[in-house]
Formats: C-alpha cells, structure tokens, sequence
C-alpha cells in the first residue's frame, strides 16, 4: 500500500504561496488513497509551471512539449493500458497550444486523467493572457486588455459529453484530493480544471477572489443529469461551482477498440506470411 | 534510344478518375504478373475523386523491368481525351484501343464495338479481355484474377464480369493483331504484385510494429490503409489522429510505453512533426518516420512526385542530435530498410527516416517472396530482466552515447524522460556541465550509426567513363540508362545511395575520384544531394541531370538530358 510518503518530496521553481503547491498536495494524497505505486502511475505533462508539477514526486514521467501532453498519454496508454495515466499542464498548455488535443481526447474518451492547473494567466513567460483570462484582463503584453472572450473549459467538455467533467479549487485540497481520486478510478476520459491563483502574474484572480466564489456543489446535485450540467457550466462570475459536474458511463476507447496491451505482444510470422501470400 | 523493345511492351491506360482504370490497370498487372512476367507500374492521377485525365502505366517483360518507359505500345483509351494527350509517345509498331463511339480517326486505333460486346458497366472488364488478348495472356488467368479482386467486394458481379471478359477475348482473337504478343514464361515464379507502401507496412510489421499513428496525406496515405486491414489479425492499433503533430507525439507516447511505432506524411505533414522529431531525439525515443516526397513548396503537386525534401528532413528538429535517413530504390529495398529503420530506431533510440516518393510508393512491381526469418522483431520488453540497480538512470551516461531503457510499469524502477536538458535520472536540470555531457551523448550515439550505414551500391565499369550518381526511387531508371549507354559503347557505371545519411567518404570516395564523369541524378531543381556530398567530401558534382515537373525520371529523359 502507497503511502504519501513514498511519494516523495522535492524542492520545487514555483512561487512562495503558488496554488501549485495545494494541488500537488491533494495529487499525492488522492494517489496514496488509491493504493496505487509510484511504478504504476505515468504522468504526463508540457510545458509551463504547472507541467513541472510530476517532478516534484515520485512516478514515471514522459514530461513533453507543450500542448502536447495528451497526445503522448493516448499512445502511452494504448501501448500500455495497465498504467494509471494522468497529464498535468496549465491553462494555455491545455486549452491554448493544445486545444485540439482536447477535443480530440474528449471524443476519443481515452482512459486517462487530464488535470489542469488553471490560473487563468501565463506565468512561467511572465504573464501574459491565457486562454481563460476575463475579457479585459491586463497584462504587458495586452495593455488595452485581454480582446478575445475566455474560454469555458467545462461548458465545452459538457458540451461534447466527456466521460468526467469536474472543478476543483488549489484551496479546497480535501475536496480535490476526492476529485482526483474518482477521475483516476473513472473509466475514460475525465477533465479536472482547477482552479488555482497565480500569485505573481494575476492581480485579477487571487485567492480571495476565488474563496469568495468556490463554492462545493449541493450533495443533492446529479452529475448525470446533462442539461443541469450544462446549466452549471455556465455559472462563473458571482457563484463558481466546484465538484463533479458532469459524468457519463460511455465505454472508454480502449474497450471499444479491443485490443490488448502492445507491450509485450511478439510477432506472429506465420500471419505475415499469411497477409504475404495475398500479393501473389 | 538503344533499349531492346522486343523484351518490353508498355501498356498506358487513359481515362477519368472515377472510371475504373486503376482497377483494370490492377487486374491486368496481377494478369501479367501470375503468367510470369515482371512488371512496373507508374500511376499519373490528379488530386480530385471524379474527371481529370489520369494514366495507369504497366510496362511489362520477361527480363526484370527496372523503370517507366515513355514510348506507348498500348494505348488503350478509357476517354477520347486520352489519345490526343498521349497520341505523340506512341511508339512505331503502336496501337491504340478505343471505344468504336469515340470515332477516333487513327491509322493505329483499335475500335471496340464495346456497346455490342456487352453492358455499359463491363467495358473496363472487356477491354481487359482485349489487352490481354493482345499480349497473349491466358483467359483463365485474366479470370482468376478477376474473381480474386472482385470476388471479395463485388461476388454477384463476378460472373457478369468473366462474361465481359470472355467478349474481349472473343473479339481480340478475331479483330486484334498480335505484333505485341509476349513470349510466354514456362514455369511462371512466384511473384509478389507490391507497391513501395505495401512494402514498407509489410516490413514494418515483420520488424515488430506495433503502434502507427497517421493523418491522411497523399502519398503516404496507402500506408495506413495496408496497416489498418491488417490491424485485427496481427493485434496493431492504427489510430488516425486529429492532425499530425498528434501523429508524431502520440506515436513517441506508444514507443516510450513499449510498442514499436512508426508515422508516414508528406512534407508539409511533415512540417507540422518537426518539433516532435526534435523532442524523440532530446526524450531518446525510437519511431520510424516515412516522408513520402510529393512536389512542394506547401501543398505543390499533390499526387505527382519529386526529390525536393532530401535537406529538409536532414535538417528538420531544432537543435543538434544524430539521425538515419534511408531512401529505397526499389519496392525490395522499400521491405529491407522499413525493416532495417526499426533496428535503427530501436538500437540508437532516435528518430529515423524513410525518404520515399509518390512514384515509388504508388508503382506496383514484381518482385520475389521476402524470407521472413532471419532477425528477430524489435521487442523493447525483452530487456526488462536487465539487473539494474536503483536509483534507475534512463539517460546514464556511457561509452556509445546509448543507455539502457525500461518502460514505465514493467519493473520495480521509475522512468522519467524530459523535453528539457534533463540529468542521467531524467529530471530538469540547468547544470551546464551536465548539458554539454548529454549534447555529446547523444551525438555519439550518431558514431554508431555511421559505423552502420548502407554503403551506396556500385554498379558497373571501375574506372568508368560516366558514373551515374542517384539516390532513393530513381534508381531503376538510371540502371536501365546505364545499360543503354553501354550498349552505345560508353563504359558507364551507377552509384545509388539508399542510405542518405550519415554519408561515409570513404564508402565511395574511390568511386568518384575513379570516374572521368560524375553525373548527378535527382529529382529536384537544385541538386541536394550534389550538394550533401560537397559539404561532407569537397567533391564538387558539377554535371546534373534535375528533374521536377512532377513526373519520375526515365531512361529515355536522362539520355535526353545526356545529350545535351
């Protein structure tokens, strides 16, 4: 049995007071509840703050390019779908650079676990817009404001009625550890955006803007009801809810595309003779 | 042009996308083919579904054909378009075949009544009857052959089709004259009827492949077809990602957890690959890259073919890191190094290229059974067992540049693998003096490479007159000119690289330097591999013969081009 522990822990480059910390809290956590070893677990990551996140604790790595994180988990899982896959990245690494990816992974409904650090700026460049900054957010780079309208990372996986959809908040760690928990254990593509301040680059979005707005969803509320999900996806500004909202049972690709694991698998000569002897 | 003709007949069919000809053009190919015959065919098809003119050429004889030929013995028109367009190659002992309704007024032309010989949706099937009357092919082999196409999509249709068949015959027996007769083959071998992209799926497989990741593009799409019809039976995923950066990154996902992967494009899918050739060679992935060369810059010729990506896959990936480049010249050597590029792959743990060509992918030859034994398939689980001791390094620094690799999940040990420069255990690192220490890791696993190159293939005179220099698809046409010029009496050699990189002088400095010519053949407009060959020997290739107006070469364009 995992232990948070054997997860270990590392000096890190974030921030004093980043809301990464919170989040690599509530990962190490939900991982050492699960049972489940560090030899177990490939994460994935780009590039970014956030995509450093899986250096800082014990477990395979493939930490790639950025935007490009979910491609490298859907081979890695196809070739090996015994491994408990999770891509860490930020905002723009997810939404911005690899938003294709996203859709793609979305529809592929891939058994992995996507969790993005969102904190709605780029920090690692020294803070620029990212693809969730409100409209009108300033930064050096857009000093008359943000122009373009943010986008809704939860109201688009609603939309498209991915597997997993949930919120989670880098000061809620109880609460996220739980998230992540049921996203590593759902079979098929599950979102967890998390929210998270960065305290350097976003004077907008602070701790205390997001702690006077998360607020946990009513134990009442069902994740399986698609229109209320889609309804609640849509809550931002003055209430901003944060659990599960959105999940479905569609089988994952892996199942629907019956193949075993690649790794492992010889080659049986006497069939490529066989496809051989069909050019003759 | 000094070529023996008598041994070679050239059958062009012409016609409209959409009308069948390609599925003729096959029959008759698998015809020919099965009577013994070596064969090689050169598609010509404009990048649309429907109308166009399009060629299917099969050039066909007892010898092995090596190359297209331009001269047309055969014409056989699926369009009355198709005879002005190609009534000027039609060689002195021609003939064209035509529907009687197109009313061509040719000396040479064969009228069809195809209308009387049977029903609207057969013609192709009767013409078949026709060519293959002409050449002298068995009706019952012409039939197997259509049972064995049509049979598995079309079953109800066969009969009608061996019908139509039986009527062409019947008609070319009695209408037709025999001056193309082929000489009959006793004792047929067995032959395989491949293409270069069947080769190359067909060698992938038999090497260990396992995962292939692709985005449509032509010429490398057929690829992808060959894979996935085989993906049930041999247990392969084939996933067509949502566009090509996907590709490459999904592929080195599938390779680092363990199955061997390989990517085929065109350069401008290609284009979009480049940041993750550089990460498979910073993350020290192995995956197999088919660059299947369409003429460019960005969308170009799309279903014509060109040498023109030679320097742009030699160079593509930001940064400094070592690769193999192979570029067959033959559908054999197409099977060989798709088998040899995953050895590479696996060995040197970096990116390596297969530079191939619209022609070559899409031209059908003859070509004996490959032996199947022989190396083992790749397995990067076989070295699993290895006593490793922890912590596990994935990047530990020793003597070939190459360190051992585990996959995550199948030991006690962690692997981590990093786009950043990153220490022996992985990780991110800003130590300089561990960067310069990785930079020259990884470049000597290049050493080894080198050690391990494909020397270019001499053929002919040592110390001749004119050496032919070529690289990749074109090697067939400049054989067969090389053979022409000895017949002229010229003492004439070849020296075809199907390895472009490394390159290794001394494999074929003496070559050069023996030679009181060197002429270089590629099918670009600048001369890349000229070029290549100055900036690693100094040995300047001053006499070109360049071609890129979309078509391949053959030996009666480069004779042209020697004349001058």
């Amino acid at each position: 049995m995992a232990s948070v522990k054997d997860y270990g822990q590392y000096e890190t480059a974030w921030c004093p007071g980043c809301g990464n910390f919170g989040i690599l809290l509530a990962v190490k956590r939900a991982l050492a509840a699960r049972g489940i070893e560090p030899r177990q677990i490939l994460f994935v990551s780009g590039i970014g703050q956030a995509a450093k996140a899986p250096h800082y604790l014990n477990a395979n790595l493939f930490n790639g390019l950025h935007g490009r994180s979910l491609p490298v988990a859907t081979g890695a899982k196809l070739a090996n779908p015994g491994l408990t896959v999770i891509v860490e990245s930020g905002d723009g690494c997810t939404y911005g650079e690899g938003g294709n990816h996203f859709l793609a992974a979305i529809r592929r409904n891939i058994d992995i676990t996507m969790l993005v650090h969102d904190n709605q700026v780029y920090g690692l460049t020294k803070g620029q817009a990212s693809p969730t900054s409100g409209e009108g957010f300033v930064t050096k780079t857009q000093p008359e404001g943000s122009t373009s309208a943010p986008f809704n990372p939860i109201g688009v996986a609603v939309a498209m009625r991915a597997g997993f959809v949930a919120r989670g908040f880098a000061g809620m760690t109880d609460l996220l550890s739980d998230l992540i928990q049921q996203a590593v254990i759902h079979p098929g593509f599950a979102l967890i955006d998390v929210l998270h301040p960065c305290v350097s680059f976003n004077r907008v979005n602070t701790w205390e803007w997001y702690q006077e707005r998360c607020e946990p969803l009513p134990k009442t509320y069902d994740p399986t009801d698609w229109n209320a999900a889609m309804a609640i996806a849509q809550q931002w500004e003055e209430r901003i809810p944060v659990g599960v909202i959105y999940r479905n049972a569609r089988p994952p690709f892996t199942e629907r595309m019956g193949r075993g694991p690649l790794v492992g698998q010889g080659v049986d000569r006497d069939k490529i003779k066989r496809i051989m002897g069909g050019f003759l | 042009m000094g070529r023996n003709e008598g041994n070679c007949v050239n059958v062009v069919i012409g016609g409209e996308a959409g009308q069948g000809l390609v599925t003729v053009g096959q029959l008759l190919a698998k015809s020919l083919a099965r009577s013994g015959y070596s064969i090689l065919v050169t598609q010509a098809y404009q990048s649309r579904i429907r109308g166009g003119h399009n060629t299917f050429a099969v050039r066909v004889g007892i010898d092995e054909v090596m190359a297209p030929q331009e001269a047309i013995d055969l014409l056989v028109a699926f369009s009355a378009e198709t005879v002005p367009l190609h009534r000027e190659e039609l060689s002195a002992r021609g003939l064209i075949l035509a529907d009687a309704r197109f009313n061509i007024s040719d000396d040479a032309c064969l009228h069809v009544p195809f209308e009387k010989l049977t029903a609207e949706r057969y013609i192709n099937t009767a013409a078949l009857g026709v060519i293959a009357q002409i050449l002298g092919i068995d009706q019952e082999v012409a039939g197997q052959a259509v049972q064995d196409l049509l049979g598995k999509v079309h079953l109800d249709i066969v009969q009608e089709n061996k019908k139509a068949l039986e009527a062409g015959f019947g008609w070319g027996k009695e209408q037709a004259a025999s001056a193309l007769h082929l000489p009959s083959v006793n004792k047929p071998p067995q032959r395989l009827l491949m293409n270069g992209n069947e080769a190359i799926a067909l060698g992938a497989v038999s090497a260990g492949l396992k995962f292939y990741s692709f985005y449509p593009m032509t010429p490398s799409t057929s690829i992808g077809i060959s894979l996935a019809g085989w993906a049930r039976e041999l247990g392969l995923i084939v996933e067509q990602a949502e566009d090509e950066i996907a590709v490459l990154n999904m592929a080195l996902g599938a390779s680092f957890a363990g199955a061997p992967s390989m990517v085929a494009t065109a350069g401008g899918g290609f284009a979009l690959m480049v940041e993750a050739v550089s990460l498979a060679a910073m993350t020290e992935t192995p995956v197999v890259i088919v660059v299947a060369q369409r003429p460019a810059p960005a969308t170009g010729l799309p279903t014509r073919t060109e040498q023109g990506d030679l320097e742009f896959v030699l160079h593509a990936g930001h940064g400094e890191f070592p690769r193999a480049v192979f570029a067959p010249g033959s559908v054999e050597q197409c099977f060989e190094l798709a088998k040899q590029s995953f050895y590479t792959a696996e060995r040197y743990q970096s990116p390596v290229f297969i530079l191939t060509d619209q022609f070559l992918a899409d031209s059908y030859r003859t070509i004996a059974p490959f032996a199947l034994d022989g190396t083992p398939p790749v397995q990067p689980w076989s070295t699993q067992g290895l006593k490793i001791e922890a912590p596990y390094r994935r990047f530990a620094l020793t003597d070939t540049g190459v360190s051992p690799r585990l996959l995550p999940g199948l030991t006690e040990h962690l692997v981590v693998a990093d786009s950043d420069e990153h220490t022996e255990d992985g990780h991110i690192t800003e130590d300089l003096s561990m960067r310069t220490r990785m930079v020259l890791k990884r470049l000597t696993k290049g050493e080894g490479m080198r050690s391990e190159a494909v020397p270019p293939e001499h053929l002919g005179d040592g110390k001749p007159e004119v050496l032919l220099l070529c690289w990749g698809s074109s090697r067939g046409a400049v054989l067969e000119t090389a053979a022409s010029l000895r017949s002229q009496g010229v003492r004439a050699a070849t020296l075809h690289f199907s390895q472009v990189w490394p390159l290794v002088p001394e494999q074929f400095m003496g070559h050069l330097q023996e030679a009181q010519r060197v002429i270089c053949v590629e099918g670009n407009a600048t001369g890349q591999m000229a070029r290549l060959i100055r900036q690693e020997t100094g040995f300047h290739i001053e006499e070109r013969v360049l071609r890129y107006d979309g078509l391949p070469f053959t030996p009666e364009y480069i004779l042209r081009q020697l004349e001058h």
